[in-house]
């Protein structure tokens, strides 16, 4: 009873393959000769559908598919070289890479996103339906019928949904385009909406609904843009507070014009790629360097800090000209003898993987995510400073000498000793901010010399000596900077916020958040 | 044992000697004065990354020369100063060279603003000035020679390549580029050759940022939102120094592929790219004369002698150092040739100087002061070395007064 639709299946399932392999082989043909010749290939593994393209397109995707000069195709795996048709293990000399160029790698994008369609990995699956978005065509639209019926991840289904739309729309009849109008009109994906735009310039039959979607996708994506800008600015405000910081405490509380403050800055950085290189070998701590380097470079820098006070800063309180000359002077020996320790080459820091990319927020705003750190990782540097000030008896000893001295020693305070932690405390603070900034700038002998006029900027602007001023002065001009910049420019921006924080400083020389009392007119 | 002691002794008497005696061997050294090579490289300040190389280069190639014997029997001697990434000292230290160490031949400059200060300094004093970087071209200086491409030689083919079927059929551009006279004028050229090709005004896009820029997010968004109106998009970039890292970070962070938005550059080489994770960036590409991974016997022994002289196995070659090198010798040819080192002599020895370059290519010096070159399209590779997909068959002559500049069109050529 059952046996004849066994053997149908059975030779089904024989047949299958065997139509496949045929397919497979000979769409190798011309596979590693040239771009054109292998971009072809691709194409071809990629529609016949066959399993055994995955693996051999996969490894021509990292470069680890050798072609021979006979035309025998190698796969490089991490248990040896093994030939990619029959498996068997083979020799892999004078066997040269297969050479990619981006119009192979468009062609491997699509054709690995039609196979891994299918795979049982929803990550695959996420990636195969972002390749078939990209590469769209109307062949696909039964593909992604079936996967969208077979999804059951939302996340995927979505980005299914998409690539189908996307691809209804290279649909010869009228019908299944402007249902794919109508599916991406419906999403606010910046993607979409240049996929419609491509498409309006080939079907001006349509172009009217395809303005209509794009309206409609434009009006929900000036929102996000709105908040994209308002990030960015605090990013920029955000890193503009850390390099301030420092600043903050040194000029701010103690009023001393440290030129050298950037080079701290620097300093900072540099210790962070030590502390890399040092745990470069240790594979627990290796992934942890960047944490492991904030204390490292608090210390380090506080001690540079320290050493500078005791031994020249003090000399020439009261003196803020001769100040001023001596930091900037010390400031270039720093530079000029790190550069001779490091070289001039910039320094390469590894960013963790949590701190590459971009996050989608909700509403799909994306944020790139080494900024969204520093974002953070800048507020909670605030927050451990003025806590430090406020609640400790460091900072409380700290703030009695600075406001009046005299009474402050009396009471029993070594205010020379003061002087020196807390100028070793603003420098620290300066080299947990080179810490943050190796993430986004280069680690050079140069990093800091780019940040001290923007970091005196800043506390000018917020009122010398408030920490409150600082944060709202540095996110001010951040955002301000960030409004201006599509309008001006980079450059005409910078100077506009210059030419406006003069101005402001001409009304109000006490910046934003003035000091009263007794200590702001010491 | 105490057999041995003495031989051991006389061996090392025996060597003793010999080095005392070097110097005896080559007599003509002790006689005439030596040729003093001028080196006029940033050692400091923002362009020291680039320039460094450069110098150590330069050194290279005297202590080369030398161990050759020389150059019509006299030794070299280089002469380094350090501008310091300051334009004006340049002048200061290219008036230095000429007056005070009075050099025969100078090495030296990366920017363009750097050459333009200090141009008036070796017209005035008739010195002799190698220039070893790419450059937006008009210009033509009796006393320099150009041995970097001018824009046909690198900025047009490139975009030429972006707008082919290999390159992706680029629709619209997004020009980027450091705000001083090399990627303005660049811009200038490539804007007029664009809209010769088709290319309507509001498919361009041009921004500028000053040196050392490093927060990228907005212009890099920017380029985003210009892509995304259904025209496929490419970046040309003519970012210098070492803003560039930020940039090519937040190209990776941001999402920016090569197979949608390819970026060509015109400034990174090699010796940028040792600071960056090139794996986000594989496929961009970057458009020079030369690459350190061009299979020619001139390279080998090129990258063999840089590695020798700099004691570091893993140390890269770039285009301006090859252009250094080949400019290198060039001039000692010439000097040769000229039998003299006076600098009339020399530049009338330098024209049609051939030289087999490291780029794989006869390189030949024209009256136009400017070298032929090949040109080469290369893509970034994970392993920060570049893979080449397109060059030109044969080198081809400088144009350095650009067609696509209006005010050039009543120059003569040739």
């Amino acid at each position: 009873m059952k046996h004849p639709v066994l053997i149908l299946l059975l030779l089904c399932a024989l047949a299958l393959p065997a139509r496949a392999q045929d397919a497979f082989t000979a769409g190798l043909t011309g596979l590693g000769t040239g771009f054109n010749q292998t971009a072809e290939a691709v194409d071809r593994l990629g529609a016949s559908g066959d399993p055994r393209a995955l693996p051999l397109l996969r490894a021509l995707a990292d470069g680890r598919l050798l072609r021979q000069a006979d035309g025998t195709l190698l796969i490089r795996g991490d248990a040896g070289v093994q030939d990619a048709l029959t498996n068997a293990a083979a020799e892999a000399a004078g066997a040269e890479p297969v050479r990619l160029n981006n119009r192979v790698r468009v062609a491997l994008r699509g054709a690995l996103g039609r196979l891994q369609l299918v795979s049982p990995d929803p990550a695959d699956r996420q990636a195969a339906a972002e390749a078939v978005f990209r590469s769209r065509s109307a062949e696909n639209v039964p593909l992604l019928d079936a996967a969208l019926a077979r999804e059951t991840v939302p996340a995927i289904r979505a980005r299914l949904a998409l690539a189908l739309a996307a691809s209804r729309l290279m649909a010869d009849d009228p019908q299944n385009k402007l249902l794919g109008v109508t599916a991406l009109g419906a999403t606010s994906s910046p993607e979409a909406r240049a996929v419609l735009l491509e498409a309006r310039a080939t079907n001006p039959a349509i172009a009217a609904q395809i303005e209509e979607a794009v309206a409609a996708i434009d009006q929900r994506l000036a929102v996000r843009r709105a908040a994209e800008t308002l990030f960015q600015g605090l990013s920029l405000g955000s890193v503009l507070l850390l390099a301030a910081l420092g600043l903050a405490v040194t000029f701010g509380v103690m009023g001393v014009i440290n030129m050298a403050h950037g080079e701290f800055v620097m300093l900072g950085a540099y210790t962070t790629f030590i502390v890399q290189e040092a745990l470069r070998g240790i594979p627990m701590l290796a992934p942890w360097s960047l944490p492991l380097a904030v204390p490292a470079a608090f210390l380090v820098t506080a001690a540079c800090g320290a050493a500078m006070e005791r031994g020249l800063i003090r000399h020439l309180y009261g003196r803020p000209l001769e100040t001023l000359l001596m930091t900037f002077g010390v400031g270039m020996m720093i530079q000029q003898s790190v550069r001779l320790a490091f070289g001039a080459q910039n320094r390469e820091i590894i960013s963790p993987p949590w701190m590459q990319g971009t996050l989608m927020l909700p509403g799909e705003i994306a944020v790139t995510q080494n900024r969204l750190w520093i974002l953070v990782f800048s507020l909670v540097i605030l927050g451990l400073t003025v806590a430090a000030i406020r609640f400790t008896r460091f900072g409380l000893e700290m703030r009695a000498v600075t406001q009046k001295r005299a009474i402050a020693a009396s009471m029993g305070i070594r205010t020379g000793h003061m002087d020196a932690l807390t100028f070793a405390f603003g420098s620290g603070i300066a080299g947990i901010a080179g810490v943050a900034l190796s993430q986004i700038d280069n680690v050079s002998p140069n990093l800091g010399t780019g940040y001290i006029i923007d970091s005196f900027l800043v506390v000018v602007f917020g009122g010398v000596g408030s920490l409150a001023g600082t944060l709202v002065g540095a996110f001010g001009l951040g955002i301000i900077n960030k409004i201006l910049e599509p309008w001006a420019g980079a450059v005409l921006a910078k100077v506009f916020v210059l030419v406006a924080a003069m101005l402001f400083i001409q009304r109000k020389p006490r910046g934003l958040f003035a000091q009263k009392g007794r200590a702001a007119e010491a | 044992m105490i057999h041995r002691m003495p031989i051991t002794r006389r061996a090392a008497l025996a060597g003793l000697g010999t080095a005392l005696a070097a110097p005896a061997i080559r007599p003509s050294f002790a006689q005439a004065a030596p040729i003093k090579v001028g080196v006029l490289h940033s050692l400091s300040g923002t362009m020291a990354i680039s320039e460094t190389a450069l110098r150590d280069t330069v050194l290279m190639m005297v202590e080369a020369q030398n161990a050759a014997g020389g150059i019509l029997g006299r030794r070299l001697e280089a002469v380094v100063v350090d501008p310091a990434s300051n334009w004006p000292l340049f002048a200061e230290k290219a008036r230095e060279l000429l007056a005070v160490s009075k050099v025969d031949v100078t090495f030296g400059c990366w920017t363009s603003v750097s050459r333009k200060s200090v141009l008036p300094v070796f017209e005035e004093l008739n010195g002799l000035l190698f220039y070893p970087v790419q450059y937006e071209g008009e210009e033509e200086s009796k006393n320099i020679f150009y041995t970097g491409a001018a824009p046909n030689q690198q900025a047009i083919p490139a975009v030429e390549y972006l707008m082919g079927a290999d390159g992706g059929e680029a629709k619209r551009i997004a020009l980027l580029g450091t705000d001083y006279v090399y990627p303005r004028t660049t811009n200038r050229i490539l804007r007029a050759f664009l809209i010769s090709k088709g290319i309507p005004e509001s498919d361009i896009m041009e921004e500028y940022t000053p040196f050392g820029h490093s927060d990228w997010q907005g212009i890099v968004s920017r380029v985003k939102r210009f892509a995304g109106e259904g025209k496929k998009t490419a970046i040309v970039s003519t970012i210098n120094g070492d803003a560039n890292v930020p940039f090519y970070r937040e190209l990776g962070n941001q999402g920016i592929k090569a197979e949608d938005i390819p970026c060509v550059a015109f400034s990174v080489g090699e010796e940028e790219l040792a600071g960056i994770d090139t794996r986000p960036l594989v496929g961009h590409l970057a458009a020079w004369n030369y690459f350190m991974s061009v299979q020619s016997p001139a390279n080998t022994q090129f990258k063999a002698m840089w590695q020798a002289y700099i004691k570091n196995p893993r140390r890269v070659t770039n285009d301006p150092m090859e252009a250094t090198f080949t400019g290198f010798k060039m001039w000692a040819q010439a000097v040769a040739q000229a039998g003299t080192t006076s600098v009339d002599a020399v530049r009338t020895a330098m024209y049609g100087q051939k030289v087999e370059a490291p780029s794989g290519y006869t390189e030949e010096m024209h009256r136009n002061h400017h070298l032929s070159k090949p040109v080469m399209i290369g893509e970034v590779q994970a392993d920060g070395q570049f893979n080449i997909v397109w060059k030109t068959p044969t080198a081809i002559p400088a144009e350095n007064w650009s067609p696509f500049i209006p005010e050039n069109a009543n120059r003569r050529r040739g």
